[in-house]
């Protein structure tokens, strides 16, 4: 596949009063063409800011890209000029927050921010970009779009927020979207509608990454998966295979945990104890702690992303070769 | 876990009969009244002994008032809520006092709810001192044995909340909640702000200390999935009324209200391939200016001239074998 954007042993600190605070420690991925990758993990996993990072938008100071490089067609993002990133960001790759209200300006109208960020991109007149603008609010299924121009978004309803910020963004074209959490901020009802959105955005070919802690949101929206755990990638894998049969102790625990739609009640089987503080991380597998398998070995060295069959990866020492497919996931049995 | 609807001894736990919560908007020098947001409208349930009853819906639907109202922090407009048999309704501020002690809340976000200039300490105390019940010297004993049965460190009860994790945190709100020894609790989306891992053993502890100490829930989520683990029976809540109550099970599986079926299908599960997601249009109306009729009607896509008129009744279907299962829906009949 076509590499669209890739991303290079990554790792961002933040220099915070108690000391120097890993975020993202050498993470590497890379998103294809027209394909949807989900990135999930649990809140301060390093997801976001590694998201963030890739068009550098993180704070900084605190924040410090510390290694890595940024791959998106001929250029290193992380290096190029900031002129040259201004203009990538937003036409190359659009954004989608949590929180729509942190993108959007409070203190002006809907169709004027449009008309600003269409004019910013390109040479449409004041008139034809708002037109253009008005054009894709309908588009998103906003039913009195010209009125919605002309309003705050203050007046606007969280689910009617974020198919503004949604139009603003796939008006100006991009091959790349990194969507974080667009939904979790919704009830479910909205967000079915978001998701039918992003699914009509997919059909013209326009390549995804979805940060989320839903697996549920992951499995319906995602061809591949990527989780994270303390700042790292624990393991990557298509869709069916995270799901199916995790190689990574932690991915399996995660999916356990869940409570079915479909019932089932008694405990459920929770992950013991809690993320290890990303200021003092362990000197082994970060996840040696809580995982129920751990050895002698995962305490005291760090496993590699081992390369499995099937291109998929997972950094845990039982899917090391040779032990890979020895343990079947009891995830299977789950329904 | 057992089902112990049945033990049902002497009534009812809670009973709420046409419970309304209004709240009304002021506009003008005089501050004259223009109107009310109908928040909860209507509303009427039970608990029972050793239940927990889910309450689920969206964003505005009324059922964090409809929480608050029934520990007293709203001022319902009309109805009654009765407790253990005691009408606590406009009830004297002596006996409201003493009914407050036996129900308790968990709030959702474990940050904003514990006093951060407390310690561990003084927050799961605080309750009990304040009722006369524990002298100060007996504090520390009393803290450590809290502390320990929702699963913390006893040592860590001279800590401030700020030195706890999220899902630490809202044990101590647990705690908190178990000191005066209540036997109903009122779980608002109590774990809703925390990750899955750590959500799930919140949920474990609840399960547990219901049964050690045969509490009762109201358990209040917008989380389906979670709602299903966790209750006995489950009450639908859209625009300030209930939609749909019955057990877990058929309310879950043979949903009767056209909202219920919509909610459900909107909710994206890991490996099962979506059968026809039904996307509900539009948002949901102000509950200031709700709708005629039923009140979903202008979303729902079964809606016919009768819906726009006539406000449908909580009840089973006319045929039931299952008298329990009830929906407000005029046409539940020819939809099932």
């Amino acid at each position: 596949m076509d590499e669209l954007l890739t991303i290079e042993n990554l790792t961002v600190a933040f220099d915070t009063d108690e000391g120097v605070l890993t975020a993202v420690d050498d993470v590497s991925l890379s998103i294809g063409k027209g394909e949807s990758v989900g990135l999930v993990g649990e809140s301060g996993c390093g997801k976001s800011v590694t998201a963030l990072s890739t068009l550098r938008l993180i704070p900084s100071p605190p924040g410090r890209i510390v290694s890595g490089r940024a791959r998106y067609g001929a250029e290193d993002l992380l290096s190029v000029p900031i002129e040259r990133l201004r203009a990538v960001r937003g036409a190359g790759i659009g954004m989608i927050f949590q929180e729509p209200m942190t993108a959007l300006s409070p203190l002006h109208r809907v169709g004027k921010q449009l008309v600003e960020a269409l004019r910013l991109h390109g040479r449409p007149s004041e008139a034809e970009a708002w037109a253009t603008g008005a054009d894709w609010l309908a588009k998103m299924g906003i039913a009195d779009a010209a009125e919605v121009m002309y309003a705050y978004p203050f007046q606007l309803s969280g689910g009617m927020r974020q198919r503004v910020m949604i139009a603003m963004t796939l008006m100006l074209g991009p091959d790349l979207i990194i969507a974080d959490e667009p939904t979790t901020a919704l009830d479910v009802t909205i967000q079915a509608q978001i998701f039918e959105l992003i699914a009509q955005m997919r059909a013209r070919e326009t390549a995804l990454l979805l940060i989320t802690h839903d697996m549920g949101v992951i499995w319906e929206m995602c061809e591949r998966v990527i989780v994270m755990y303390a700042s790292r990638i624990v393991e990557q894998g298509t869709r069916e295979q995270i799901f199916e049969d995790p190689k990574h102790p932690y991915t399996e625990a995660l999916l356990l945990s869940m409570p079915a739609l479909a019932g089932g009640k008694g405990r459920l089987p929770a992950i013991k104890g809690q993320v290890p503080s990303p200021l003092e991380y362990p000197a082994g597998c970060r996840f040696a702690d809580r995982c129920k398998h751990a050895f002698e070995r995962c305490r005291t060295e760090q496993p590699p992303l081992y390369a499995l069959a099937g291109g998929r990866r997972s950094a845990c020492f039982l899917a090391e070769a040779g032990a890979a497919g020895s343990r079947k996931s009891e995830v299977g049995n789950r329904k | 876990m057992p089902n112990d609807t049945q033990h049902t001894s002497g009534g009812p736990l809670l009973e709420v009969r046409n419970l309304r919560t209004w709240f009304p908007i002021r506009r003008g020098v005089f501050t004259r009244t223009i109107g009310h947001v109908k928040a909860v409208d209507d509303v009427t349930l039970r608990v029972a002994r050793g239940e927990t009853l889910g309450l689920v819906g969206e964003s505005g639907c009324g059922k964090t008032t409809l929480g608050r109202t029934l520990v007293g922090l709203e001022r319902a407009r009309a109805g009654t809520i009765r407790f253990a048999g005691e009408e606590i309704t406009g009830a004297r501020s002596d006996t409201l006092r003493a009914v407050r002690r036996r129900m308790q809340m968990v709030f959702q976000d474990p940050f904003e709810s514990l006093n951060p200039r407390m310690t561990a300490m003084d927050i799961v105390t605080e309750g009990k001192r304040q009722a006369g019940l524990l002298a100060r010297s007996d504090c520390e004993q009393e803290a450590r044995a809290l502390m320990n049965e929702v699963g913390l460190d006893a040592n860590a009860i001279f800590r401030y909340p700020h030195e706890f994790s999220g899902g630490q945190r809202q044990r101590i709100s647990v705690a908190r909640a178990l000191s005066v020894q209540p036997e109903f609790i009122i779980c608002d989306e109590a774990v809703s702000a925390l990750d899955v891992s750590i959500q799930a053993q919140i949920i474990n502890l609840l399960m547990d200390l219901k049964a050690q100490r045969g509490l009762s829930y109201l358990f209040i989520s917008h989380d389906l999935s979670v709602v299903r683990h966790i209750s006995d029976r489950i009450a639908v809540m859209y625009l300030g009324r209930l939609v749909e109550l019955g057990s877990a099970e058929s309310v879950m599986e043979r949903p009767l209200h056209p909202y219920t079926r919509a909610l459900i299908s909107a909710v994206p599960i890991p490996r099962v391939e979506k059968k026809q997601r039904i996307v509900l249009e539009g948002d949901v109306p102000s509950p200031s200016n709700p709708p005629p009729g039923c009140r979903f009607h202008t979303r729902c896509p079964h809606a016919v001239d009768a819906c726009r008129q006539t406000v449908p009744e909580l009840e089973p279907l006319a045929d039931a074998t299952d008298d329990t299962h009830l929906a407000a829906c005029l046409r539940k009949r020819e939809l099932r």
